[in-house]
């Protein structure tokens, strides 16, 4: 059959292309999803400081909330396609022409896109944290970031670890934009062999499936990474009132005593 | 005469211009235990939260030692460290064992070594019973075992006093006696505490002095056998009526 054979043929006379295109999208969907993580981190934390009292840094802080806001709404309100032109095209306006180094470029774009949502993602799983741990960390005398780094951001990590995943999820797709400056993803070199086959059908339809199987995979190895984080669901009872080096072995997370 | 270690000067505090605390003068002694009484609303918790300045003031002055410390001239970490709180809730740090929960606040708070803090909470771990359980995580224990390690998380600091919140009325009935054994053993050893609290036998029998609280305002107090036998004023009465029938 016509079909299987053009496959067959896509698959051994391009591989080299494919593998590349799917390097390249992992590689992009993965460091712009851990910078996009750090930038959230960053701008979620410093939008839930609690206001000071000081009118001075109290207009400073409403002054980079503010500015927080804007690029959230900017970057979660356009396409990213949209975005890849005006921040690559945009660059190559100011230095006279000159272009940035694609796959730099796709990671910075994709990064700071992320960003965006990462800001609400991390802002959200920092204000669904019970306020009791605030005030349990403030009342035994922890500062601010004292109660961030030892009580709050561990807990807001692991709350927000299926959100982080769905974005790593969305940015292995969504890396396919990058097309359109030239960035040599797994779309880009698609477009590349079919050019060269003309097999159109035959060549979106094996990135298809490669997209697929990223995915899936992706989605399968997080959700056994998310369990394991989610803690350990037993521990050991040192000593006992008769035999003070026995160790019980207490295995499920609920109440187990009383 | 004594100095005090706490003491409020004409403390007000309003939420959404509500007055809460219309005004409340209490002088805590070292090595004193106080329990405070009232009925639900009357500011109870606001007063013990503006005291941990979990609170801002609206008027009036909270003196540590003489010293005040809402002016802004203090320490407020530090402070807090010596005044620490003990809440309803527990609010134990979810992320963290038993130990890590007593063992995390003195080195980051009090920059004590990890071995001398380990060694100072395990002590503590130990003096309420809980020492059997530190690589637990709060989840899996009951609430009488939770409200147990934090009260050894603030002991573990080594505070001037600390301050309870109702820490039996979120318990079921069966765990009120075991968190109550603990802190009637630490006022017997001379802790300062400030408990409220809805335990009349514990008031009466554990505190050296009782203030009972309405709308606000300090209407009564005293010496705990006399107030229980006999209060004096009418909303006292009334309160102790509903509460002892
Ligand atoms: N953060 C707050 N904002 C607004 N009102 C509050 C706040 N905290 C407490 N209140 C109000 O203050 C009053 C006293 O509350 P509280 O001190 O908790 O009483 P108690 O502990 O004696 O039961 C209540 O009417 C409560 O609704
Ligand atoms: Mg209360």
């Amino acid at each position: 059959m016509e079909f299987f054979q053009n496959v067959l043929d896509i698959l051994t006379k391009y591989y080299p292309y494919l593998l590349e295109g799917l390097g390249y999208t992992m590689l992009i969907a993965l460091t712009g999803t851990i910078l996009g993580l750090l930038i959230g981190l960053i701008t979620g934390i410093v939008k839930t400081v609690p206001l000071s009292k000081r009118g001075g840094v109290r207009f400073l802080q409403k002054l980079i909330n503010f500015i927080i806001s804007c690029y959230v709404e900017i970057f979660r309100g356009t396409p990213m396609m949209v975005q890849s032109m005006v921040i690559f095209w945009g660059y190559a306006f100011m230095n006279g022409g000159e272009t940035l180094p694609l796959i730099p470029a796709g990671i910075f774009i994709v990064s700071i896109n992320t960003g965006a949502y990462m800001t609400e993602i991390v802002r959200g799983g920092i204000i669904s944290v019970d306020k009791g741990q605030f005030e349990g960390a403030y009342s035994v005398g922890m500062t601010h970031t004292q109660a961030m780094t030892n009580v709050i951001i561990p807990q807001v990590m692991r709350n927000i670890l299926p959100s982080v995943s769905n974005e790593f999820v969305i940015n292995i797709k969504d890396t396919s934009v990058l097309n359109v400056i030239g960035v040599m993803e797994l779309y880009f070199m698609a477009n590349k062999i079919q050019m060269m086959t003309w097999n159109i059908f035959e060549t979106y339809l094996i990135i298809c499936v490669i997209y697929f199987i990223m995915t899936f995979s992706v989605t399968r190895i997080l959700r056994v990474v998310e369990k394991k984080l989610a803690g350990s669901d037993s521990y050991t009872i040192c000593g006992s009132q008769s035999d003070p080096d026995a160790e019980i072995h207490v295995k499920k997370e609920e109440k187990v005593f009383g | 005469m004594m100095e005090s270690v706490i003491s409020l000067k004409n403390l007000k505090k309003s939420f959404d211009n509500r007055e809460i605390l219309k005004g409340i003068d209490l002088e805590i002694k070292k090595n004193e235990v106080v329990s405070v009484i009232g009925s639900s609303g009357s500011g109870k918790s606001t007063m013990l939260r503006c005291i941990n300045l979990l609170e801002d003031v609206t008027s009036g002055d909270i003196c540590f030692y003489g010293k005040s410390v809402t002016g802004g001239d203090i320490d407020i970490n530090d402070y807090r460290s010596k005044i620490v709180m003990v809440f309803q809730q527990f609010n134990l740090f979810n992320n963290m064992t038993v130990l890590d929960n007593c063992v995390r606040p003195q080195t980051v708070v009090l920059k004590r070594s990890k071995e001398e803090a380990k060694a100072n909470a395990l002590k503590y771990l130990k003096k309420v019973g809980m020492a059997e359980y530190i690589n637990a995580r709060p989840a899996q224990l009951s609430g009488g075992m939770k409200q147990r390690v934090a009260i050894a998380r603030a002991l573990s600091m080594n505070p001037e006093v600390i301050l309870f919140d109702e820490p039996t009325s979120a318990l079921d009935p069966e765990m009120v006696g075991e968190v109550l054994d603990v802190m009637r053993s630490l006022a017997g050893e001379g802790l300062t505490m400030i408990v409220v609290t809805h335990e009349m036998a514990f008031a009466r029998d554990v505190s050296d002095r009782v203030i009972f609280i309405d709308e606000g305002v300090i209407c009564e107090e005293g010496n705990p056998k006399e107030f229980f036998a006999s209060p004096k004023t009418e909303r006292a009465k009334a309160f102790l009526s509903r509460f002892l029938q």
